[in-house]
Order: structure tokens, then C-alpha cells, then sequence
């Protein structure tokens, strides 16, 4: 009977399970069967083998992907930090003010940054200068920066404001001095906020092709800018079998991050 | 001394997120067609924008698009989140959610890029001449699947706390099973659920990437006219047509913040008398 009636209720999620099956596994189970046929559909590793070609272009897109999140890391902890600890009615407008930037279209965002920074741009007219800016690396890490800070601000301030304001002295009634109540105490405390918000500025960053079209200045090309080629230009299967790689990276990378989370948290809070 | 140093840090962070979204507003009021020196305030742009109907027709499509699929993705989720939370069995719930996750942990582009393919297949298996045809339908079920998962996750944490006694008493007291979700859960739960909405509802007005890989012809978003806009050589119409978005979104953030700031301030002059 209870059985019965566990089956019935647990029936809610039937009309979601058909469409987890038929629009998230199939789809990504087609961009499988494409990774490992040719354009005719017969077997094929050659797209697999192809992937050669694309090392250095994953190398760069880590590259510039892993300097962002550590930048966004390194510039967010502390604003996220300053906003946790300021009153709570300039807070309020603190992350008012980091929400319209996020949800201001990312076209937007960083087609406004290439109009700032380009060689003829707003920049360069009032200051008289011609700064070379956009088509550097430099340019594309500033892009990433600029539009996914506030991911990484927003999950680290939500961890952040949940510690208690009396940890400080309590660590240094303890015999921590400032170093040490940071890297024992706080950072550790907020390590999930931490986690969440590499993730949410590292995905992103490492799959954008729109940043590096419009800073790079297309005289370079990241691992998003080449799936996108592929596709527009037909060749889907090639397509396929990077954006098959490029994804089982990320699975293995969330996965590895989210394990060393869950055992870090077990152990500082019973 | 401290305190300075972190209003300094602040503003310096604020000021580099918003001198470029400053200018870009600023130049849409430029009367000509440079974006680097500022000649004279005009509307012109604006004019311009709208006398162009394409812009309308696809502010039209992101808000129909918008409602449909958060709708759709609220009412699955929500009956999801329910069905998941009565689970037995632990590794069939774990597969469910982790499935569920998928397309928020995925790279938008992969996303994108499978759902163009799955749709090339559709249109091949079932013979469909146009793409067009279904393209409003490819659209709204590439939306709704990426706003699933965010609504499942505002709305899951909240039947968990919940916990079953309430329904369990409905039921007791003569309530069908259904009876008892619809008026005894969904009231409790309902914060979840137009939080979930409200998600849902963001994400689909906002999104670039999927839509980019997925849509038809003849159904164009904002940000695909955006973007498209961002490829030619005479730009300011796009500036003005992103100033109008940017103000609408800061109207509606201020709004829904207004509300919350009466709350706060009711609550502490509470505070204060009884003090």
C-alpha cells in the first residue's frame, strides 16, 4: 500500500524525467554518434585524431581562462568580503549594484568594453593616445574579468556574511594572528562560496567566444571561437568531437572540485 | 585608515564595472555616428530605433518566448521537485538530479551545439522542409530545458524544509492526494516557485549563446539582433537599444528592491520601539 502510494507520487516527476531523457541525454547522445562518424555517417576516429591540431588552441583557452578566475578570485574575495562587513542598508545597494552589470546582456557588456578600449575608441580620443589594447591577450583576460566578477562576488558574499562577526577576535583570544585567522578560519569557512564562484567565472570563460571575438581583435582564436566556426561552416562533426572533449574537461574539473568541497566541509563542520 | 582603504577599493572595482556601460548610454545620445568623440546631444538614435521594425518584432519574441518557457520550465519543475522529494530509491533520485544539473554545468555552447544537431535530426527523421516550421518550438523547448534545472533548485530546498507532516494531515483530514499538493503544499511552497519563475524568466530574456545556435530565421531574440546589430559599421542605434535595456533593468531591479528596503525599514523602527 505505501509502496503504491510512494509510486503514484514519485509519478510528478515523469512528465520532467521524458524530458530530461529525450531533450538533455539525446541531444548530447547525438553530439556523441557525430563526434565518431564522418559527414556519410559510417564509424570514424578521425575527428578524434584530428583533435591534434586544436592542442595549443585548448592550451591558450586555459591559459586565459585559469588567469581570469584566479584575477576574479583575487580582486572578488575582497569586495565580497568589504560588502559582507559594511552596514546592511549600504549592502542592499552594494549588490544592487553588482546585479545590473550581470544582468545586463553580456553583448553588451563587453561590446561596451571593445567601444572604451578599441585603437580608435573612447579612450585613446581623450587622452590622445593610441594605446594597442584590444587584439592582445591582455584585452581578452580583461573581458573575462569585467563581465563574470560579479559571479564570483555574489556566491563568495552570500558565504561570507553568514560568518560570524566575532570570529576574528575569537581567533586571536586563541592565539591567531591576522595571517592565520585568515588562512585557518575565514578562508576556509567560505571555501564553498569560493567553489561556486571559480566555477561560475571558469566555465564561462573558458567556453566564450564572443569576448575573444570582440577583444581579441580575431587575431586569435579560443576553443569556443573554433566550435562555433565548425558549426557555421558545416563541419559538425569535427565540431562535435571537440565540443565533446572541451565538455568531458569541464565534467572531470566541476566533479574534481566539488569532491575536495564535500570532504573539505565535512571536516570543519561536523 | 582601513575604512578608507575599502571604500577606495570599492569605488575603484564600481567604477571600472560601470565607466563602460556610462559611455555606451552617453553615446547614444551623440549626434553622429562616432563612438569615441562626443559632438552634440541628439535623439536621433532613438528615432531611428524606432522607426526600425525589426527591433520591435524582436522585443516581441523575447517576451513571448520569455513568458512560454518559464511557464512551461515552472510547471514541470515544480511537479519535478515534488516527484524527486517522494523518491525511494537513493541512485535513482541521484541520476534524476544529476541530469537534471546537466545543462547548468555544461558550457552553454555545448548546450547550443546539441541542441542544433538534435534538430537537425529532427527535421530529417520527420521530413520537415522548413526549419522554420518548428522553430518557435526548438526555441521554447531549448529555453525551457536550461530553466529547468534553476527551477528544480529554488524549488527542491523548499519542500525538503517543508517535510511531509502537513500533507500527511490533509490527507488525514480527508484531502485527496492531489487536494492536498494543491492546497495545502503549493501555498507553503510558493516562494520557491516564483523565485524559480522569476529565474526562469531571466535567464530565457538574457540568453545569447543557445539561442544563437538554435534559432530559425524568421524568430529573432533581442540579443540575436544585438549581436547582429554589433557586426555592422554604423553602431549607435545599438547603443540606444541597450541604454533602453539597461534602464528597464535597473527600473525593475530598483523595484524589486524597493519593496525589500520597506521591509527592512519597517522592521527596524519595530526594532527601535521596542528598544
Amino acid at each position: 500500500m505505501k509502496n503504491k502510494k510512494s509510486f503514484m507520487s514519485s509519478i510528478a516527476a515523469a512528465p520532467h524525467i521524458f524530458w530530461a531523457i529525450l531533450f538533455i541525454v539525446l541531444p548530447l547522445l547525438i553530439v556523441i554518434v557525430y563526434a565518431f562518424t564522418d559527414p556519410e555517417g559510417a564509424f570514424t576516429l578521425e575527428n578524434v585524431t584530428s583533435l591534434k591540431d586544436y592542442v595549443s588552441i585548448f592550451g591558450l583557452s586555459i591559459e586565459l581562462s585559469v588567469i581570469a578566475t584566479f584575477i576574479c578570485l583575487l580582486v572578488g574575495y575582497p569586495l565580497a568580503y568589504i560588502i559582507a562587513r559594511s552596514k546592511p542598508q549600504h549592502q542592499k545597494i552594494f549588490i544592487m549594484l553588482l546585479m545590473l552589470p550581470m544582468w545586463t546582456n553580456l553583448l553588451i557588456r563587453t561590446y561596451s568594453l571593445m567601444a572604451l578600449l578599441d585603437d580608435g575608441g573612447f579612450i585613446n580620443t581623450v587622452l590622445g593616445t593610441s594605446f594597442h589594447i584590444v587584439g592582445t591577450k591582455g584585452a581578452v583576460i580583461f573581458g573575462m574579468v569585467y563581465d563574470f566578477l560579479p559571479y564570483m562576488v555574489l556566491p563568495i558574499y552570500t558565504c561570507v556574511s553568514k560568518i560570524d562577526k566575532h570570529m576574528w577576535e575569537v581567533a586571536s583570544d586563541l592565539g591567531c594572528n591576522t595571517v592565520t585567522t585568515l588562512t585557518k578560519v575565514i578562508l576556509p569557512l567560505s571555501l564553498s562560496g569560493i567553489i561556486s564562484g571559480v566555477t561560475m567565472v571558469f566555465v564561462p570563460s573558458i567556453s566564450t567566444f564572443y569576448i575573444s571575438q570582440k577583444l581579441g581583435g580575431g587575431t586569435f582564436e579560443l576553443i569556443g571561437d573554433t566550435i562555433e566556426r565548425q558549426f557555421v561552416t558545416g563541419a559538425y562533426n569535427v565540431g562535435a568531437a571537440i565540443s565533446l572533449v572541451m565538455m568531458i574537461l569541464i565534467l572531470i574539473s566541476l566533479g574534481v572540485m566539488n569532491y575536495f568541497t564535500e570532504e573539505n566541509e565535512g571536516g570543519i563542520i561536523p | 585608515m582601513k575604512k578608507y582603504a575599502s571604500r577606495i577599493y570599492l569605488c575603484i572595482i564600481f567604477a571600472i564595472l560601470y565607466i563602460p556601460i556610462l559611455t555606451l548610454i552617453l553615446f547614444s545620445f551623440n549626434d553622429s555616428e562616432s563612438t569615441a568623440s562626443f559632438t552634440g546631444f541628439s535623439l536621433e538614435w532613438y528615432r531611428k530605433l524606432f522607426s526600425d521594425e525589426a527591433a520591435f518584432v524582436a522585443l516581441r519574441n523575447t517576451l513571448i518566448l520569455a513568458v512560454c518557457s518559464s511557464a512551461l520550465s515552472t510547471v514541470i519543475g515544480t511537479a519535478a521537485a515534488e516527484g524527486i522529494y517522494r523518491m525511494r530509491r537513493k541512485w535513482f533520485k541521484t541520476l534524476v538530479t544529476s541530469v537534471t544539473d546537466v545543462p547548468m554545468m555544461n558550457p552553454d555552447i555545448v548546450t547550443g551545439v546539441s541542441f542544433m544537431l538534435f534538430f537537425a535530426a529532427v527535421v530529417g527523421i520527420f521530413k520537415i522542409s522548413d526549419y522554420d516550421d518548428i522553430g518557435f518550438f526548438a526555441m521554447l523547448i531549448a529555453h525551457t530545458t536550461f530553466c529547468l534545472p534553476y527551477v528544480i533548485l529554488n524549488v527542491l530546498p523548499r519542500i525538503n524544509e517543508l517535510g511531509n507532516s502537513l500533507t500527511e494531515a490533509a490527507l488525514d483530514l480527508g484531502c485527496t492526494p492531489v487536494q492536498a499538493f494543491f492546497k495545502v503544499k503549493l501555498p507553503n511552497i510558493m516562494p520557491g516557485v516564483i523565485s524559480g519563475a522569476v529565474m526562469a524568466f531571466t535567464l530565457s530574456l538574457d540568453d545569447f549563446v543557445i539561442s544563437y545556435f538554435v534559432s530559425p530565421s524568421n524568430f529573432q531574440t533581442l540579443p540575436l539582433l544585438i549581436y547582429s546589430m554589433t557586426k555592422k559599421t554604423v553602431k549607435p542605434d545599438m547603443y540606444a537599444l541597450s541604454t533602453l535595456i539597461i534602464v528597464t533593468v535597473f527600473t525593475l531591479l530598483i523595484l524589486s528592491n524597493v519593496k525589500s528596503f520597506k521591509k527592512a525599514d519597517k522592521k527596524a523602527r519595530k526594532g527601535g520601539k521596542k528598544v
